[in-house]
């Protein structure tokens, strides 16, 4: 029986978060001074600039100096993209802004307050264009082209084929298709970005204090951009992080930025982004157009779906997109078995801020694309919803199954987690009181949404934006792997202090490794230190370090654990040396080694490590001194796609199975969300309290996505959602009434036996608000294919269909 | 060397957590630059500088105040507490208490203002129900938690103060 593992254990973290002495960024001061910075930032959508003129602001007493387009342009590169398109994008503007908000030159001053005095002292002449937002309008032959030398806004155009999708289409009995669009959004962390930065000109190395959460690809990124190796670019990053959601991948662009404003003015930095600049400029998921088409059999088998989707990148695509459009690939089918399926997959230039992973990365559209298009599918047939998905999950007999576009789904039973929902909603009493609704004339709707939660990214996805004959050239540098590193050192007391490299925002990773180290070793949770924050010039760590894709619990916790258990057999060799025993009659139970069978003959955890550490004369021939280990934790099946555009896209797949009523009131169109069932399959669960935690934030975020938040711009490109007045974040009391039902298929994949779950409902919780909008309005023939449904929207859309009603259909 | 206002500073006495502060500021510093750069008291987080999202929250005079929206000038001669002050010692208040059993935060960015605001709120208003627990938690934006922790452990914490009293 664990004693540590799977219990509600009160988190490592919260005492310091609670009485005020946490460390983020914003609270360090690393060096005796810094210098802190104002970016100037683009007004217009798109305009050319003519001019900049830096005079007057550098006059300011205590400004030290000001970067500007012509220093970034002689100092640095652009970054690299992760498309073919030669797109180049640099830390500021240079000939043109593209969107408002797009950094232009960075004052550095004494203090904050005098380099935006100076900032106001710059003069910009700029020649406005004619700008575009609207990503379908930006592909027209004469629409404004953001890029000239590329010639148009397309950066990156994939037609993907699995199986015989045009087979699929002939020979069904009913196809249905559906126009929608999803909008762009943030889970906006309450920590903006923040960065310090120092450059040493001596020997040419960069030192970052940041808030980056990873992954780590990035900082290759960052220092091609800053023409250094990558040696002398340190990346240092505190052990709190005011939240990340995936926004903090993108805060690379404003490390260089900051980077090259510490070398060009030769003091250091430190830059904290306020929120009207996080709201305009530093990231969000794309905004997308899609085409969904499903060819079904009259009883409802799905044969093959057709899906065209048009990603807005926003001004620069910027790595790791196109990642919006194939990171869910492998789960492009999500928990369903048809096997043909072709994807039309555009991401697209416009003249509004850049994206990037936003918790859930294109799963929040995958599943509101396939299972808004179910429910009208259902519809169409007249079968229940409910009916028509059962009829097509992808047997628990199937596990491990392969999809056809190449993800292997490890483990899980859907149709029998699909039953646990329905018995958990009570879904046969919920359609009765939909009818007595509906009957007393009542806006009543019950949604359903299913999905295969993918966790811990395939570094390998990336390389599908590229056309597969690229990726068969000799010479081609393939990509794969999704590997993190943990150290466990047992001290000469037996006490444990485990580092990890995750970087952490919040989902308590300091107590899930001291659960999992102290269960493997026998001893009290107390005796295990974990060490959250993270140093590039003295940790282990690759390309995959970082948190993101809900990799933490199966891939930081797996090395982790593994590192414990290395210790653990060398720790085990030497009481067998001491018990005068073989090492495998030796167990380890409470903090003791004995031999088995012989409980009296026995040494305790800290004299081994005592001896370890103190008495290295006493080891046994071929043990090192001291007790450490480093451990890379990799996945088997994460590698690149193959000659079919076929990847395992995630090393890991949970399942979310979410059923939402809500009832709208027909005089104002305000929703009122009812009940909110929420069921899960995240493998085995390490600790039930952060699992929770991290399912009600994740019910919030895509909540928030469905009802409240978007980036809005005008059609000339204003932004127009630039405070928390305008960008509208639920609070407490918008908050839905969340019952959570809990499955536990663990999966062989990680050593933990864990999946992720930090994305799970933002994923699903989009797609089944919106089928329960749209069944309450069913009866007055209103569709919803785009998101946010606002009370406004809804108002809009009840008085139309009344307007057809009194006409009798007539527009 | 040319002079402007920034340097007129100003002379401004504070009591915060019970200590008396004496600082030289500019009449446009933000209380929350104050407490934060000045002072060194950097449990108080910013997090929007627009008065929306509560993360600054801090009591002056004993009652809940948006430190980004106030300037350091106008609390001179004020008694002000921040989330430094709440614990005793090594003694954690029943409000902490509360959001560490019942999971109350994630990140803890947006926790310092959260805590003071129910300390005001639990002070008024000691046996609230959980809608009037809802309705005053929604001065303070959190991404993490969903808000469910948030009020559940204020909730414990409304019940903790009452048995202690």
């Amino acid at each position: 029986m664990p004693k540590w593992i799977g219990q509600p254990i009160k988190r490592a973290e919260d005492p310091r978060l609670l009485t005020g002495q946490g460390t983020y960024v914003d609270d360090l001061r690393p060096l005796p001074v810094l210098y802190h910075a104002a970016i100037l930032r683009s007004p217009h959508a798109h305009a050319r600039i003519r001019s900049v003129n830096i005079e007057r602001a550098l006059a300011v007493p205590g400004v030290v100096g000001i970067l500007t387009p012509q220093d970034v342009l002689e100092m640095s590169d652009p970054f690299p993209v992760g498309v073919e398109t030669p797109v180049r994008y640099y830390a500021t503007a240079t000939d043109k802004v593209r969107f408002v908000g797009e950094p232009v030159c960075v004052v550095v001053a004494k203090d904050r307050y005098i380099a935006e005095d100076a900032r106001e002292l710059i003069e910009v002449d700029y020649e406005p264009l004619p700008a575009v937002v609207d990503p379908e309008r930006a592909m027209a032959p004469d629409a404004p082209v953001l890029h000239e030398d590329i010639g148009h806004n397309i950066a990156c155009h994939r037609s993907l084929r699995y199986g015989d999708p045009d087979a699929a289409f002939a020979e069904a009995d009913v196809v249905v298709s559906q126009r929608q669009v999803f909008p762009k959004y943030s889970s906006t962390p309450m920590e903006c970005y923040a960065v310090i930065a120092q450059f040493n000109p001596i020997n040419g190395e960069y030192t970052i204090w940041s808030n980056f959460q990873g992954p780590f690809s990035l900082h290759p990124v960052t220092a091609r951009a800053l023409r250094t190796p990558e040696n002398k670019l340190r990346f240092i990053v505190p052990p709190d992080i005011g939240g990340g959601f995936g926004i903090k991948s993108s805060m690379f662009p404003y490390i260089a930025l900051i980077a090259l404003a510490a070398r060009k003015t030769g003091v250091p930095v430190k830059w904290v982004e306020d929120r009207l600049e996080h709201l305009a400029a530093s990231s969000s998921n794309t905004d997308r157009v899609a085409y969904m088409e499903v060819a079904l059999k009259r009883d409802g088998t799905i044969l093959g779906m057709r899906q065209k989707l048009i990603d807005n990148v926003g001004a620069y695509i910027r790595a790791p997109d196109p990642g919006c459009l194939f990171r869910p690939l492998g789960n492009q089918v999500g928990p369903y078995r048809f096997q043909h399926l072709a994807v039309e997959a555009y991401a697209v230039h416009t003249n509004k801020s850049l994206t990037g992973p936003n918790r859930g990365y294109g799963c929040q559209h995958l599943y509101f694309n396939i299972e808004r298009l179910l429910d009208k599918a259902a519809d169409t047939l007249g079968l229940d919803p409910a009916e028509l998905r059962r009829r097509n999950l992808i047997p628990g007999s199937a596990m491990p199954y392969t999809t056809p576009t190449g993800g292997i789904y490890d483990a899980g039973d859907y149709p029998a987690t699909f039953e646990k929902l329905l018995e958990l909603a009570n879904y046969a009493r919920l359609r009765e009181e939909q009818a007595r609704a509906r009957a007393a004339g009542r806006l009543y709707g019950i949604g359903i949404a299913l999905a295969v939660d993918p966790s811990v990214s395939n570094m390998g996805y990336v390389t599908i934006a590229f056309d597969r004959k690229l990726r068969q050239r000799p010479g081609y540098q393939a990509k794969s792997g999704a590997a993190e590193t943990g150290t466990v050192m047992v001290d000469a007391r037996g006490n444990v202090t485990c580092t990890i490299n995750t970087c952490p925002e919040g989902q308590g990773h300091e107590t899930t490794v001291a659960q999992l180290v102290a269960e493997e070793f026998g001893i009290p949770i107390e005796n295990v230190r974990v060490v959250a924050d993270f140093d590039s010039n003295s940790r282990a760590w690759s390309i995959a370090t970082g948190t993101y894709s809900s990799r933490f619990a199966a891939a930081g916790a797996s090395a982790t654990l593994l590192a414990a258990r290395r210790v653990k057999e060398k720790m085990r060799a030497i009481a067998a040396h001491l018990l005068e025993a073989a090492p495998d009659d030796v167990v380890l139970e409470d903090g003791v080694f004995f031999v088995k069978g012989q409980p009296d003959r026995n040494v305790t955890f800290r004299r081994v490590a005592g001896v370890a550490h103190w008495n290295p004369n006493a080891l046994p021939p071929g043990i090192e001194p001291g007790l450490q280990n480093t451990s890379v934790w990799n996945f088997e099946h994460a590698v690149a796609p193959d000659d079919q555009d076929r990847v395992n896209s995630s090393q890991l797949y949970g399942f979310v199975g979410e059923i939402v009523a809500v009832e709208i009131d027909p005089e104002t169109g305000e929703i009122q969300l009812q009940h909110y069932y929420s069921m899960h399959d995240a493998g085995r669960i390490l600790n039930p309290l952060l699992v929770e935690g991290q399912i009600w934030g994740a019910v919030l975020h895509g909540m928030a996505g469905a009802m409240y938040e978007e980036m809005v711009y005008d059609e000339n490109g204003a932004f127009l959602a630039g405070t928390f007045m305008d960008y509208l974040c639920p609070t407490a009391m918008e908050a839905p009434p969340l019952t959570i039902g809990h499955v536990e298929y663990p999966t062989p994949a990680s050593l933990t036996g864990a999946k992720g779950v930090g994305e799970s409902s933002s994923e699903t919780a989009p797609a089944a608000i919106a089928n329960a909008v749209a069944d309450a309005l069913k009866p007055l023939g209103i569709e919803i294919t785009s998101l946010p449904i606002t009370p406004s929207k809804v108002w809009a859309l009840l008085r139309e269909a009344r307007a057809r009603q009194a006409t009798g259909g007539q527009p | 060397m040319r002079h402007v206002a920034r340097t007129r500073k100003q002379a401004i006495t504070v009591r915060v957590n019970g200590i008396e502060y004496e600082g030289q500021v500019e009449p446009r510093r933000l209380l929350s630059d104050f407490l934060r750069e000045d002072l060194g008291l950097t449990g108080t987080h910013v997090g929007c500088e627009h008065g929306i999202c509560g993360a600054c929250t801090v009591l002056v005079d004993g009652r809940a105040v948006r430190s980004c929206l106030l300037f350091a000038v106008q609390v001179d001669g004020a008694e002000i507490m921040t989330v430094e002050g709440l614990a005793r010692g090594e003694q954690l208040h029943p409000l902490q208490e509360a959001f560490w059993e019942h999971h109350g935060l994630q990140c803890g960015f947006c926790t310092p203002g959260v805590l003071m605001a129910a300390y005001e709120f639990l002070r008024d208003n000691p046996n609230p129900t959980e809608r009037e627990v809802r309705e005053n938690a929604a001065g303070n934006l959190c991404r993490c938690t969903g808000y469910e922790g948030i009020v559940r452990s204020i909730l414990a914490a409304a019940r903790k103060l009452q048995a202690d009293r």
